[in-house]
């Protein structure tokens, strides 16, 4: 569904991704696990256009991103949960829903998604008309989601939606993140929560400092020395 | 807009029949030619599109019309069209690169500052037609026992300008409510706290962006070409430059610039504000004035950034939480 073939990306002269290639398959869901600053955020603002590939290609479906700005890459079925959630704080979290289903193609579905968002996140619902900005971390996790979800997309992109949550939530939007792969999507998830996320997925892959270091199954990359050390921590 | 405004509006049209001088008539189609520009200001300022260069488009419309109508002989009816066309490709013009390379902000504030100045330089400059800062008077066809004229928009009765103003208004308020529930309030609200996170759900940043621009310039300059035909006079100090473009910023956020009427409180507000200063202190300490508007403009910003309205509002729902 999703190809990187040796990616290339960065902020100016500054180099974040070297020759990055990974495959995401209809169905699957994958995980990038890395340290901080490995270019785990890059490979995703680079997927959605949000900043320029210097080297290498992104296929969506076989179709090349290239010459696609960043506000037609939903229409392409790709969906991201930025990093930090990024929600429109001004606005409450029905309408932060409704920007979710903002294109012309999402538009006449917005009833009918917000109805399974909802049923989805209940507590969306009991807090439809608060601003979105005055919720706390966990309900702006759910919101950041139930926000990508709005437009249907074929790929989930999550962005560390652990990160900064106490623990229990953290385990409730792992439980959520496993719920929506049951509904049949297809998801990509970046995280520094290895042991958690590689739980959820089928694959994985290891990104420090701009470079893929290692893929493979979950039960692979769990099982390796490398994780267990670095990651893991026994 | 709904029924419930109706008897409102209707109110408001017996006016001119009730207050006792044309003085206060005519005070009342300044404060609704300038309510209209101002609500066409807010389009674009209630978003943090803090624009500087609205006297221009101001100018533009009043210059457009007068100067077709002296030289060419052409009826405001078609003048106005396309003066309002041409304050429209001049925010496109300006827009464009602004939106297109993210200039935002002071940045933005800045660059359409800089285009007030231009088109006020421009029409000092070409004195021989447009007068230069003397200004330039529409030829009148009110003589000869005529006393108004559809086709030049010409009334010697400041009523019935009343009710053109009255209708420009209304059109404005009405734009605002549109756009308020439309898709493109919650694109631009987007916009405004997070443009990556708005593109990504697939809002076309620039497009909206110079959208909201085109339709805040459309109205000004149709306020600009009402206003300079309501005076039957323009003047570059008066229609357009830094000083109108100040003036609307000011009013604006004195009124409170997030809700409807808030641009209307404004114009209230400052015209009774002139015709205080007017009234108290006359004209004998030059440029008192202006001091008086600065210093109000720095206590509004610092204390009442929402506007006496906004902060009305707000008192409102809190009493009633
Ligand atoms: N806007 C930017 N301008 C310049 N450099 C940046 C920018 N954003 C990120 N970087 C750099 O790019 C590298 C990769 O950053 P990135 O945010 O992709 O890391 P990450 O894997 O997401 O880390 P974290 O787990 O902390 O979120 C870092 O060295 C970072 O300093
Ligand atoms: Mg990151």
């Amino acid at each position: 569904m999703l190809e990187l073939s040796r990616v290339s990306a960065g902020y100016g002269s500054f180099q974040a991704l070297f020759d990055v290639s990974l495959e995401v398959r209809a169905g699957e869901a994958v995980a990038v696990i890395g340290p901080n600053g490995a270019g785990k955020t890059t490979l995703l603002r680079a997927i959605s256009k949000l900043i320029e590939v210097s080297a290498g290609e992104i296929r969506m479906e076989g179709r090349s991103l290239g010459d696609v700005p960043a506000h037609r890459i939903i229409d392409l079925g790709l969906s991201q949960v930025p990093e930090h959630r990024r929600l429109f704080p001004r606005l409450t979290v029905e309408e932060n829903l409704r920007m979710g289903a903002y294109t012309a193609a999402a538009r006449p579905k917005f009833a009918q998604r917000l109805e399974m968002v909802y049923a989805l996140f209940p507590r969306m619902k009991e807090r439809r008309h608060q601003m979105a900005g005055t919720m706390s971390g966990g309900e702006q996790q759910m919101c950041a989601i139930g926000r990508a979800l709005m437009s249907g997309p074929k790929l989930l992109l999550l962005d560390e939606p652990s990160a900064g949550l106490a623990p229990v939530i953290v385990q409730s939007i792992f439980d959520l993140v496993r719920k929506i792969r049951e509904e049949g999507y297809t998801v990509m998830i970046v995280e520094q929560n290895v042991r958690q996320v590689l739980k959820v997925v089928d694959r994985a892959y290891l990104l420090e400092v701009g470079r893929i270091k290692l893929a493979g199954s979950a039960a692979e990359l769990l099982a390796s020395a490398e994780i267990q050390k670095a990651y893991v921590g026994l | 807009m709904d029924r419930r405004w109706l008897p409102a509006l209707a109110a408001l049209a017996v006016l001119p029949w009730v207050v006792p001088s044309s003085y206060v008539v005519h005070l009342l189609v300044q404060v609704l030619l300038w309510s209209f520009i101002y609500t066409g200001w807010s389009l674009m300022g209630r978003f943090g599109l803090v624009s500087f260069g609205h006297g221009a488009f101001m100018g533009i419309g009043a210059y457009a019309v007068v100067l077709l109508w002296n030289f060419h002989g052409l009826s405001p009816w078609l003048s106005i069209p396309i003066g309002v066309a041409l304050a429209v490709a001049v925010a496109v013009l300006i827009g464009y690169p602004c939106f297109r390379f993210g200039i935002a902000g002071h940045y933005f504030a800045l660059v359409t500052l800089a285009l007030t100045e231009v088109v006020r330089s421009v029409i000092v400059a070409l004195r021989d037609t447009t007068g230069g800062s003397l200004g330039i008077t529409p030829n009148s066809v009110l003589k000869d026992g005529v006393t108004w004229s559809v086709q030049a928009l010409q009334f010697a009765d400041k009523r019935v300008f009343f009710y053109i103003a009255l209708a420009a208004w209304a059109f404005g308020i009405w734009v605002w409510h549109r756009i308020d529930k439309s898709m493109m309030r919650y694109a631009m609200e987007a916009i405004g706290s997070d443009e990556q996170a708005a593109a990504s759900v697939g809002v076309n940043v620039t497009r909206t962006k110079l959208a909201i621009t085109m339709i805040s310039a459309a109205l000004t300059a149709l306020g600009g070409a009402l206003f300079g035909q309501y005076q039957q006079y323009v003047n570059p100090e008066t229609v357009a430059g830094i000083g109108v473009s100040l003036q609307i910023v000011f009013a604006v956020i004195a009124g409170g610039m997030f809700v409807r009427f808030g641009p209307t409180v404004g114009a209230v507000f400052t015209l009774l504000l002139t015709e205080g200063l007017r009234v108290g202190i006359g004209n004998k300490v030059n440029a008192l004035d202006s001091t008086i508007y600065g210093l109000m403009l720095v206590l509004f910003i610092i204390y009442m950034p929402t506007g006496i309205l906004g902060k009305l509002a707000e008192k409102l729902r809190r009493a009633r939480a």
